[in-house]
């Protein structure tokens, strides 16, 4: 029933500018599967989603969905449906008529229109609503119509650019599983389009990860999360984000403020510098004492405490090389006061490491 | 501490001046905003209310040196140009050339705005910069290339050569107007369309043109004035005398000697009928918010 969709060496770049907005996008969307796209804002995720929509022109490269390629084919010869990130509901429309106005066009008959629209509204809730117009509906009701636009057509593929971004954070959590769990049940193909990259890790079978219109990674969110290929996709998946430093590295040892953290020989075997970028997880430093090999001491600056988790940001000590903040989960209730100096030492195995000029990932083991 | 007493007072005056009552205005300043206004409203309804009410007087007081409002008001001066003149046809005349250039002007304008707000082509710019240039040209300097073009047609003394000339005034300033308002509906309803199936024709009559109302009737509008009272290129185009327009039409009344005022006045009075059912049905369309919940807003 669902269908794949290709990217194939797909690339877009706008008149008038020379940077590619989408750069030889190489990506495969698995049938039924739902990826999400995510990146910083103007690494080309939607312009990504619009190219497969029909709604952007591809400059060079091909688009598929399934066998059929679809590059130069107009947005309804797709089989498409799309939630915008503003939801365009047609103002002048009932809730009805919007969702059932793609059928009207295509020529269904009004009686499978109304079935398939009671359907809709009946899975998402909106049958109350049915005859009013989008403006008498509140901001998670019309989030809904658009949904329900989407799925009434039974398309092949669903194209979701930044759905949730307009709700208010209580509704976007839990808005955010029912689509998930909507997408599932359907078992649609579906392209997922975000910059939060906690709806990405969520949300996702796979996460693509783009930056500057290039792919920088394509994998599960635990896998993105474990094994970053760069220092990018290592501080932008994860929440905190994960500390990345610049170390000076003597005799297989990185000097960690006051620390000396051995790294393993893989590690320094790939070094072509005296200096490494090294990226450590808030939840991979542990408490210690003061001397314990591979110790370093951090000024903690503010405590965040959650109810479940605590982090503490704070300054490592005696560092010359870095000045952003160390950010460290620790336990919380007894968490340390403000100006406390605080002993760390990082997991064994749990520490990343990134050539200083490329960014790539370097072996750990 | 010192922060604190430096931001206090600069953030408050500012919201206490845009929140000013109209009890907090001087009584002078009052009397004399209102005697403005007052003024502006006389001047601007006097000649209008002048000309009703002279249009109820006999033909003989209309031009009596005695001053007077109301003076044994007839209706004679109705009968007279209903009846008695041409006055009919020069109404149907303009009816008909009115109607023409709001249908076929409201036509042009939305397409050609439609294009202008959503599709990039080549030669877009300098088309908006003709339409702007156009009207810097008045009209006295027109008429005679136009009459030139309307010869070589063999349109003159036609309806079409009015219609024609008045497109030319009104479609490139309505489809300015237009095009900014289409500009106002959001695009992703364009693209949500498409997506939908519509094509570009089918996206502009079944989903923008809805929501463009407010637009259109404004439009509208407009094109049915622009026909409705002219009188240069109606002069200028039509030479029979059964077919004025009310424009040119009305002229004929008062010629240098023996000028007929009850006509006129009379006449004048008529002309403002349909001009005023014009508006009556386009202000209806002049609601706020058409768009309104399309888009998070």
């Amino acid at each position: 029933m669902s269908t794949s969709v290709r990217y194939d060496q797909a690339s877009l770049v706008y008149p008038g500018t020379t940077a590619p907005a989408v750069a030889s996008l190489d990506l495969t969307i698995e049938p039924g599967e739902l990826l999400v796209l995510v990146g910083p804002s103007g690494s080309g995720k939607s312009t990504a989603l619009r190219m497969l929509a029909g709604l952007e022109d591809v400059t060079d490269g091909r688009v598929l969905i399934g066998d059929k390629d679809v590059t130069h084919l107009r947005p309804k010869d797709r089989d498409i449906a799309m939630v915008f990130q503003n939801y365009a509901l047609y103002p002048h429309m009932s809730v009805a008529e919007n969702m059932g106005f793609a059928l009207k066009i295509a020529g269904t008959p009004k009686a499978d229109i109304d079935a398939r629209v009671r359907e809709a509204a009946k899975i998402l809730d909106l049958e109350p609503y049915l005859e009013r117009k989008p403006k008498a509906l509140s901001g998670g009701q019309r989030q809904r119509v658009a949904m329900g636009r989407a799925i009434v057509r039974q398309p092949q593929v669903f194209c979701m650019d930044e759905p949730l971004s307009n709700l208010d954070a209580k509704l976007r959590v839990s808005t955010r599983t029912q689509i998930a769990s909507l997408q599932r049940r359907l078992d649609t193909t579906t392209i997922y389009v975000t910059h939060d990259q906690v709806e990405a890790m969520t949300m996702g079978d796979r996460v693509a990860v783009l930056k500057d219109g290039v792919l920088q990674q394509v994998g599960t969110p635990l896998g993105l999360y474990e094994k970053p290929v760069n220092a990018f996709v290592a501080g932008f998946i994860g929440s905190p984000a994960m500390n990345l430093g610049t170390f000076r590295v003597t005799d297989g040892h990185a000097q960690i403020g006051e620390g000396r953290v051995p790294l393993p020989r893989a590690m320094t075997g790939a070094l072509k510098a005296d200096t490494v970028q090294l990226g450590f997880r808030p939840e991979a430093l542990l408490p210690a004492g003061k001397g314990d090999p591979g110790s370093f001491a951090v000024e903690a600056l503010v405590v965040e405490e959650l109810g479940a988790d605590a982090f503490l940001y704070g300054n490592l000590i005696g560092d010359e090389l870095r000045a952003d903040h160390i950010v460290a989960r620790i336990a919380p209730r007894s968490v340390p006061e403000k100006g406390a100096t605080v002993w760390f030492t990082i997991a064994p195995g749990a520490l990343h490491a990134f050539d200083t000029e490329t960014g790539l990932a370097l072996p750990t083991d | 501490m010192t922060t604190v007493e430096v931001s206090k007072p600069a953030p408050k005056p500012a919201p206490k001046q845009l929140q000013r009552r109209r009890s907090d205005r001087p009584l002078l300043a009052s009397l004399a905003l209102h005697a403005t206004l007052l003024g502006a409203t006389v001047i601007a309804l006097f000649p209008v209310l002048w000309i009703l009410l002279s249009s109820f007087k006999p033909a003989d007081r209309i031009q009596s040196s005695e001053i007077t409002l109301v003076d044994d008001p007839t209706l004679e001066n109705y009968r007279a140009v209903l009846f008695d003149t041409p006055f009919p046809t020069w109404f149907l005349n303009s009816v008909i050339v009115a109607a023409f250039t709001m249908v076929i002007g409201i036509a042009m304008s939305a397409t050609c705005g439609y294009a202008l707000s959503r599709f990039n082509f080549a030669g877009k710019r300098g088309l908006m910069w003709v339409f702007l240039i156009t009207q810097m040209f008045p009209v006295a300097i027109l008429i005679v290339p136009i009459y030139t073009i309307m010869a070589n047609l063999g349109l003159i003394d036609t309806k079409p050569s009015l219609v024609i000339a008045y497109l030319t005034v009104a479609v490139p300033f309505c489809a300015w107007m237009l095009r900014g308002y289409f500009d106002t509906i959001p695009k992703e309803l364009d693209e949500a369309a498409a997506l939908d199936g519509l094509g570009p024709f089918g996206t502009f009559w079944r989903v923008i043109l809805p929501l463009a109302r407010p637009g259109l009737a404004v439009t509208a509008f407009y094109t049915f004035l622009t026909a409705w009272g002219e009188v240069a290129y109606a002069i200028a185009f039509m030479q029979s005398r059964n077919k004025l327009t009310l424009g040119a039409g009305l002229q004929q009344f008062v010629p240098q000697f023996n000028p007929q005022w009850h006509l006129l006045t009379a006449g004048s009075v008529l002309i403002l009928i349909p001009a005023a059912v014009v508006f009556f049905f386009a202000q209806k369309h002049l609601v706020a918010g058409l768009t309104a919940g399309g888009t998070k807003g």
